[in-house]
């Protein structure tokens, strides 16, 4: 590992180890403990592969009450568990702990329901999103967040990352389309948010359960809103000589009043990469491309293309290509989608970063990179949400060259510091995990991060489940708990006692 | 009832007694009120109270001031000095304003633009007996406003994307940011929505706003019965006409909307909003649709807009206090259900917004009926009601949010007590669903 420091192993816990694997059959009878090193070795990483731990043991629960048990057990005892539904987090969400019960969520793998209508499907988590979509597509509906891992991805990683994709801006992040969870808490309560109807009926628990990384609850089912498939959907593929007419044109776009199903941006290295790779016909003689998808009715989309190419040509567009069938539709897409295996093959490695920023600052964020690129001396290719400003960059570097991971490492700490200073955000979709754990303190101060922890304290005082995850530092609940403001010492001592 | 000589108000911070709360059925109480203008004022006077153990109301324009249970606090925290919109950029669809801002306001700003808040804030002023175009962007967030339009575009809490705040500890703190796409720490921001002033005092908000739609036009099927009206409703929203909005106003209510421009008959509407060939191309769709279900007519412009108006705020029961009206949220299918075996019990008016979903309720006979409404909604698949109007009395006897499982009420409660351990925010008004009294162990230390 790269300079990352994990919370200390518990000493009694390891050494509590064939105790605590044995209790675990005790929970989970059948196949569902894994304690042999070679067995575990699948589960010692998750989509950020950078780093490799294994865990203390496997567990993979089949029911509910299996679950509640487990973590019963495991907080009576101070046993640290490490949720984890398919593994690919890109920030290290389901790194695993040494001393820690890695509690695997890949069995509760049913569709519970599907009730058209209420536009409702109930799913266990580990249910891939790509899963819910095709459980109700022979009549016509979708699941509308579609983070690029959809096939693999399970739908209760996404309520754990409030996972997004490329339609977000327009149909909203897994957060906008989770209707409902049943949890299951440290200490082994089980706790339903939610449900078929709208709204909370106290604090909005699910709001912030969304997102929260896998450190607050276990979720054991999720009720999500399923949508009606759009008649027709076509895109445009436009070339702009520089990224500020590109920035320019979706501006122009959304102050028009559209917003579009898809709007993505390349700069020239990822344009390059991708038509090397997949030959998509995309221009190479331009320094941004953007995909600006239209869907809903046909009559809406023609309507709206319309508009679309003229705000290009008003920018200064220099190629604008709109799709005439679905064939080509997917072709343009076809460069975009393979972008990261396409500069896989121009690099040995690549490091994915994630912020966001105000759409706005895309050319000083791209300036910004340049420099950056050329002090660490590695190369960097973006792809970037343009609708939303959440921007990708693919930092360039080989694992085998002694340091070139700590300088990929160290240029996208920059990169994100970058995001901050003008007003963005450190992770727009891919969650702070372990990655950006110790670059919190950029966006957030102390206070900041105290309140977060107070939520944190709530759900698991002991800090249980899943440390060393999100937050730079660890505090004692207890700690926290004490009021900063104490008689004698406030603001203003002298002010009248009512 | 003098006013005390308070260092804070050198510095421009206006405090003043008040009369006392209406409808407190209490001897009068001397009243305090701290009219802060900046965050840093926000800050001394939570700061001084949770020092004080001396809880504050606290209050926008007092527009949503008779939902929760009646508080009895001694002082009153006045956002509305605290006013301004301080970043508003249209291109990257985002709105701050200081939590005291008129909602008026911003609306008007947004308009000017053609742009809105898509969730479409209801406005509780005429319902609760008071005037409308009141209200807050503050108190917005923290009822989880929203209107006819949640169906498609969701409530106050999908379209936050950042505040600043102070806790109940009397600690400033920011969460989320100004950018749509934001997972980097715990949304506080939605934790904050509908917490009706229990855990933070909001000093600044950042919003997602989006572009008004360019054309409106409602559908609209006459003398459909209440399950008709749902099954219709379920068959628009289960097609691709992207139907952003659909109500059902039994017969004896749809003469109330709009002037009374409806008539009498049951009206079941459909809205759909976009640019305008698209409009056209999906009412045909629709109609089409639904031709078998009923007689149709379209409406459009003024008379469109003042009907879904009403009906977000809940016009036909805009009619005195005397009568209890509750908001019920559940499954659409089952909506019509729920009320069907309610009237069999009570005599109540009842008409549905949400596909059915949300369902407005006035109680003819003045009891709120809470146990027995409760219960029905349990049966029929879940959701909560909310007694958004009734008497004091009633406010202070019966929980007007909904009852949690004591797990989750346990959890709530938690909550509450990291936020605000000294109870200083809004105390009781939430009642059950954040209990104020069950502090969990994880509060251990909160006493200073």
């Amino acid at each position: 590992m790269s300079g990352l420091l994990m919370p200390k192993p518990d000493d009694a816990t390891m050494r509590r180890r064939d105790e605590i694997v044995a209790d675990m059959r005790m929970i989970v009878p059948g196949e569902g403990v894994v304690d042999a090193a070679n067995s575990m070795r699948a589960f010692e990483s998750d989509g950020l592969t950078a780093y490799r731990q294994l865990p203390l043991v496997v567990v993979l629960p089949e029911t509910v009450a299996q679950v509640s048990r487990v973590l019963k057990y495991c907080n009576d005892r101070n046993i640290r568990v490490v949720p984890r539904g398919s593994g690919t987090s890109l920030s290290g969400g389901a790194l695993p702990l040494e001393d820690a019960v890695l509690l695997v969520m890949s069995r509760f793998n049913r569709i519970l329901e599907i009730d058209f209508p209420n536009r409702i499907v109930v799913a266990q988590p580990g249910v891939t999103n790509l899963g819910i979509t095709t459980a109700v597509e022979q009549e016509g509906f979708y699941y509308a967040p579609d983070p690029s891992s959809q096939i693999a991805c399970s739908i209760g990683g996404n309520v754990a990352e409030n996972s997004g994709g490329v339609h977000c801006l327009k149909y909203g992040l897994t957060a906008n389309n989770v209707l409902g969870i049943e949890m299951v808490l440290m200490n082994g309560e089980v706790v339903r948010l939610g449900g078929k109807h709208l709204d909370a009926e106290g604090y909005d628990l699910l709001g912030v359960m969304t997102g929260s990384e896998g450190l607050l609850g276990v979720v054991t089912e999720v009720t999500v809103r399923i949508l009606k498939k759009p008649e027709t959907a076509r895109a445009l593929l436009i070339g702009f000589p520089t990224s500020e007419q590109g920035g320019q044109c979706v501006a122009d776009i959304i102050g028009a009043g559209i917003i579009p199903g898809g709007m993505e941006m390349m700069d020239r290295p990822a344009i390059h990469a991708a038509e090397d790779f997949v030959h998509a016909g995309y221009p190479l003689d331009v320094e941004a491309l953007l995909i600006v998808e239209l869907d809903g009715p046909g009559v809406e989309v023609d309507h709206l293309i319309g508009l679309v190419e003229a705000i290009a040509y008003r920018n200064g567009s220099t190629t604008c290509r709109i799709s005439q069938s679905e064939q080509e539709r997917l072709s343009f897409w076809a460069g975009r989608k393979a972008a990261f295996p396409a500069v896989g093959r121009i690099s040995p490695d690549y490091y994915c970063m994630d912020g966001t920023i105000p759409r706005k600052e895309l050319p000083r964020v791209l300036a910004g990179m340049r420099e950056l690129s050329e002090k660490y001396g590695l190369g960097v290719a973006n792809v970037f949400h343009a609708g939303d400003g959440n921007l990708h960059p693919l930092i360039l570097y080989d694992a085998n060259m002694p340091g070139e991971l700590d300088k990929a490492e160290s240029f996208g700490a920059d990169i994100l510091r970058l995001c901050v200073k003008v007003g963005g955000v450190l992770t727009g979709e891919h969650g702070v995990g372990v990655e950006k754990r110790d670059l919190m303190p950029e966006m957030f101060n102390q206070i900041d991060l105290d309140q977060q922890m107070r939520v944190k304290c709530a759900f698991d005082p002991n800090h249980l489940l899943n440390p060393g995850k999100v937050f730079p530092q660890l505090r004692r609940c207890a700690e926290l708990g004490r009021m900063h403001v104490h008689r004698g010492q406030m603001a203003f001592p002298d002010i009248p006692r009512f | 009832m003098a006013l005390y000589d308070c260092p804070l108000s050198v510095s421009g911070f206006a405090r003043a007694t008040s009369p006392p709360l209406r409808g407190r059925e209490e001897p009068e109480i001397a009243m305090t009120t701290f009219t802060p203008s900046t965050a840093a004022e926000v800050l001394s006077t939570v700061a001084w109270a949770a020092a004080e153990e001396s809880p504050l109301e606290i209050l926008g324009h007092g527009s949503k001031r008779g939902i929760g249970r009646p508080l009895q606090t001694e002082h009153t925290l006045d956002l509305s000095k605290l006013s301004g919109v301080t970043l508003y950029e249209p291109a990257e669809l985002v709105l701050s304003a200081k939590a005291g801002t008129p909602l008026a306001e911003i609306e008007k700003l947004l308009a000017e633009n053609g742009q809105q808040l898509a969730f479409e804030p209801l406005d509780y002023g005429p319902l609760l007996g008071g005037e409308k175009g009141k209200g807050t962007i503050g108190g917005v967030l923290a009822s989880n406003l929203s209107g006819p339009r949640r169906l498609k575009a969701g409530a106050a809490r999908d379209h936050i994307l950042g505040i600043a705040a102070v806790s109940g500890r009397g600690e400033a703190f920011k969460s989320g940011g100004r950018v749509v796409k934001n997972v980097t720490g715990y949304d506080l921001s939605k934790l904050m929505a509908n917490s009706w002033g229990t855990l933070a005092v909001f000093t600044d908000v950042t919003f997602k706003v989006l572009p008004a739609a360019e054309t409106e036009v409602t559908l609209t099927l006459r003398g459909l019965l209440d399950d008709h009206a749902a099954a219709a409703m379920a068959l628009a929203l289960g097609s691709s006409a992207e139907v952003s909005s659909a109500a059902h106003l039994p017969e004896r209510v749809a003469g109330r909307v709009a002037g009374g421009s409806l008539g009498s008959a049951a009206a079941t509407l459909l809205r759909v909003e976009g640019f305008g060939p698209s409009v056209a191309y999906r009412i045909t769709a629709l109609k089409d649709l639904l031709r078998n279900a009923g007689p149709l007519e379209e409406i459009s412009g003024d008379i469109s807009h003042s009907v879904w108006r009403d009906i977000r705020d809940c016009a036909p029961f805009v009619d005195g206090l005397a009568k209890p009206v509750w908001r019920v949220s559940m499954a659409p299918a089952q909506g019509h259900q729920m009320v069907l075996a309610l009237r069999m019990q009570a005599a109540v008016d009842a008409f549905y917004d949400w596909q059915g979903g949300l369902i407005w309720l006035r109680m003819e006979h003045g009891d709120p009926e809470a146990d027995l409404l409760r219960g029905l909604v349990r049966q029929h698949g879940g959701g909560h009601a909310t007694l958004v109007r009734a008497a004091p009395s009633h406010r202070a006897a019966l929980p007007v949010f909904e009852p949690q499982a004591p797990q989750l009420a346990a959890l709530a409660a938690r909550l509450k007590a990291e936020f605000d351990p000294k109870n200083i925010l809004n105390p009781g008004r939430m009642a059950s669903a954040a209990s104020s009294v069950t502090l969990g162990p994880a509060t251990e230390g909160g006493a200073s």
